[in-house]
């Protein structure tokens, strides 16, 4: 259609429509931007920082940038590949993602988007931080070792289930994950495994009980399909196939 | 119990120390004391394993520990998948497997016996069989068996690969699957992949039949030898079908005595504690079990192959019957004793398997989709089974909500643990005589450990690669001899 506003991704010209982030357009386009802490159906963050492009030579975040006719965005370039490998790498060391035993393997958002961007090994020292396990709640787990801070449980818990039982406390390298209940503790709070909080976290953090490792390897969401075209766990989540 | 556990006056006793040991699974090893005559008065195999593995899966999910807990092991993981699996079944409630779940495990443990016996023989041991104790240390190793036998070599490769596409199939992966879940299993196998796995199965049935055949010239070869070497009486314990058949996956415990006679038989594994007890001595990490109705003294049993195949009856399939009753002719009805009869009895294992594969691959039920049966929720789980390296015993605890609060394993080399140490006593005392230190005499301790496949844990890409270092200490404490095996494998005396 003559009059359709479009920049160019990577050479590529993506239409948008007014109010469209670079991430929307991208993603309605079907063109792969990585990232963690973004999901469409949530009020963008623009916190994981995996998503920044460059607009016009600056790097800004796609999901929080808004689209702009005629400029050019380069998400594909070697620069922004190894800069999205070390701050994933960074996560990894944060936190105790041992991939080997977590049943979140092969549908890890995090593990996924990791091997899209080669990141083979890590260049950091581990912190190897004493996180817990909360297991209070008769459908849920949450292993807090797995948490990478993403909000997404926090805007699903906040906007969607109307429960605003996440929040994160604390600042620099002591934020985490906090949940509103009497206790701390997700058992003797409100949530229930219908919540959308549920079925957003795109590690193994919050996790379903009783079902782990019940997609054999070869089956799980990014045995089928690298994460540029399968997209994210959110979506696989809330099918009957896991 | 030898009486070379623990000499008099250590102190006053020369000290050889082998270590690492080499062509087994993980790190040990063996300290001799000799006197000044050169006669052995103290012979001890060391191990340090498994610590901190029954720590630190305390505070996880019980449904994570069939996945996690099979790290302890790159060679048989699925034994410890499979063990943990039935315990966290024992957890979920679980009754009864579904066919499809009990068949599936059971292809997955067959293929993964098959693939570690395949491994120890002909990898680790068919160097000291084929070529001899003594022969050249550059010769005596997997490549030199690919030189001289290249046929032998290439059946042992197809044996384990076959076993590891079992596994594969089974399992999602070759090493560190996910199969077996709380309940059941999460796959089980389609036309193609039941199509894929009977094309060579007749030609692995061939070739563990020659494999046999093979052991038994070698046996027979020098028979009054390999009778005695290492041989020591112990009692025997290991899984037992319902009706007396051998049995690797489910079934009841038996024990019998030096003579063959029965101390307990169908004992529901998940009671073992009533039965074995573990003790402790100061000199190594690993612990002592014991047959608690005899006492520590002279409780301690073998198990793995050789006890298996005393143990049972008989054999579900018949290759592998016909060869138990030649097996079981070496000592006219009692146990055979010798140490070197576990490699025959491992091979005569390693045949039942590719039987019992094929019987399993035309069963309909390994492809059915029952896959999972759950029931309420309990506070302790038990699982036991035969790991190709004897009873492996995993036993967890949890708390309300699932969180693992208590593990104990016996692991199979733990329960070989007195035997190999009175192997290498025996053979110490026959054959290590004198100050003089040669390599191949040293080795003999090295055979006398291999026949028992121990799993010292997980460095066997290391094999043939391990430093080896013997020193020779005087009784006023000075070295007076030192061998070093590098890298390269080329040995040269430290001290002239
Ligand atoms: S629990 Fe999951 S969804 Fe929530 S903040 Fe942590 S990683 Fe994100």
């Amino acid at each position: 259609m003559s009059g359709e506003k479009t920049f160019i991704l990577d050479g590529k010209p993506i239409a948008f429509e007014d109010g469209d982030t670079i991430m929307d357009a991208a993603l309605r386009a079907g063109e792969y931007i990585p990232h963690l802490c973004h999901n469409p159906e949530f009020t963008p963050h623009g916190s994981c920082r995996i998503c920044m492009v460059e607009v016009d030579g600056r790097q800004v975040s796609a999901c929080t940038f808004p689209a702009a006719e005629g400029s050019g965005v380069v998400n594909d370039s070697d620069q922004l590949t190894a800069q999205r490998r070390s701050l994933l790498q960074m996560l990894f060391v944060e936190g105790n993602h041992i991939c080997p035993g977590c049943e979140k393997s092969g549908a890890c958002q995090l593990q996924a988007v990791a091997y899209y961007t080669g990141m083979l090994a890590l260049d950091f020292t581990h912190f190897f931080p004493r996180r817990s396990v909360d297991a209070s709640h008769p459908d849920a787990v949450i292993d807090f070792n797995r948490c990478i801070l993403c909000e997404l449980c926090v805007r699903a818990s906040r906007e969607v289930d109307k429960k605003n039982l996440f929040s994160i406390s604390g600042r620099g390298i002591n934020s985490h994950l906090v949940i509103d209940s009497p206790t701390g503790k997700l058992g003797d709070s409100a949530f229930a495994a219908t919540d959308k909080a549920m079925h957003v976290c795109p590690v193994g953090a919050i996790l379903p009980r009783h079902t782990a490792y019940n997609t054999p390897v070869g089956k799980r969401l990014y045995d089928r399909q690298p994460v540029n075209m399968v997209g994210d766990v959110a979506g696989y989540e809330e099918t009957d196939e896991r | 119990m030898s009486s070379l556990e623990t000499a008099d006056h250590p102190e006053k006793l020369n000290r050889v120390v082998i270590e690492p040991l080499t062509r087994v699974e993980g790190h040990g090893k063996v300290t001799l004391l000799q006197d000044n005559d050169g006669h052995i008065r103290q012979a001890r195999l060391h191990i340090v394993e498994f610590r901190g593995f029954e720590k630190f899966i305390q505070g996880r999910p019980y449904w994570e520990l069939p996945v996690l807990v099979q790290r302890l092991c790159g060679i048989c993981p699925v034994s410890h998948h499979l063990a943990a699996a039935k315990a966290t079944d024992m957890l979920v409630g679980t009754q009864q497997l579904t066919p499809t779940a009990e068949k599936i495990r059971r292809l997955m443990h067959y293929g993964q016996t098959m693939q570690s016996h395949a491994l120890h023989f002909f990898h680790l041991c068919s160097p000291d069989l084929l070529f001899g104790f003594d022969d050249e240390v550059r010769h005596r190793n997997i490549v030199g068996v690919i030189e001289d036998y290249p046929e032998i070599a290439r059946q042992g490769v197809l044996l384990r690969k076959y076993g590891q596409e079992v596994i594969r199939l089974t399992s999602g992966k070759r090493i560190h699957g996910t199969g077996a879940i709380p309940g059941g299993v999460n796959k089980s196998l389609d036309r193609h992949e039941i199509d894929y796995l009977l094309k060579d199965i007749d030609q692995m049935i061939r070739w563990g039949k020659d494999a046999v055949e093979l052991i038994k010239r070698i046996f027979f070869e020098h028979e009054a030898y390999h009778l005695a070497f290492a041989t020591i009486d112990s009692n025997m314990l290991g899984m037992i079908g319902d009706n007396g058949a051998f049995e690797l996956y489910a079934g009841g415990l038996r024990a019998r005595d030096r003579d063959g006679k029965l101390l307990f038989d169908h004992v529901d594994a998940t009671r073992y504690t009533d039965y074995i007890r573990e003790e402790v001595k100061n000199w190594t990490y690993m612990k002592f079990p014991f047959i608690d109705s005899i006492g520590p003294e002279n409780g301690w049993y073998r198990v793995g192959p050789l006890a298996r195949v005393n143990n049972c009856d008989f054999f579900a399939t018949p290759l592998a019957e016909n060869e138990r009753q030649v097996f079981r002719q070496l000592a006219s009805g009692k146990p055979v004793q010798a140490t070197l009869g576990y490699h025959w009895a491992r091979l005569i294992e390693l045949l039942y398997c590719t039987e019992a594969i094929k019987e399993l691959l035309h069963d309909p039920d390994i492809s059915g989709t029952e896959l999972m049966s759950r029931g309420e929720m309990q506070g302790c789980g038990v699982g036991v089974l035969e790991a190709p390296r004897g009873t492996l015993i995993h036993h967890y605890e949890i708390d309300d909500e699932g969180i693992v609060t208590r593990a104990n394993l016996i692991v199979s080399t733990t329960n070989n643990n007195q035997a190999m140490n009175e192997s290498i006593r025996q053979v110490a005392s026959t054959w290590l005589d004198g100050n003089e230190l040669t390599e191949p005499l040293l080795n003999q301790i090295e055979v006398a450990i291999r026949a028992y496949d121990p799993c010292l844990s997980c460095a066997t890409h290391a094999m043939g690669k391990m430093p080896l270092e013997i020193t020779l200490v005087n009784a006023k404490g000075e070295v007076i001899d030192r061998l070093e095996k590098g890298a390269t494998g080329l040995i040269r005396r430290a001290l002239v």
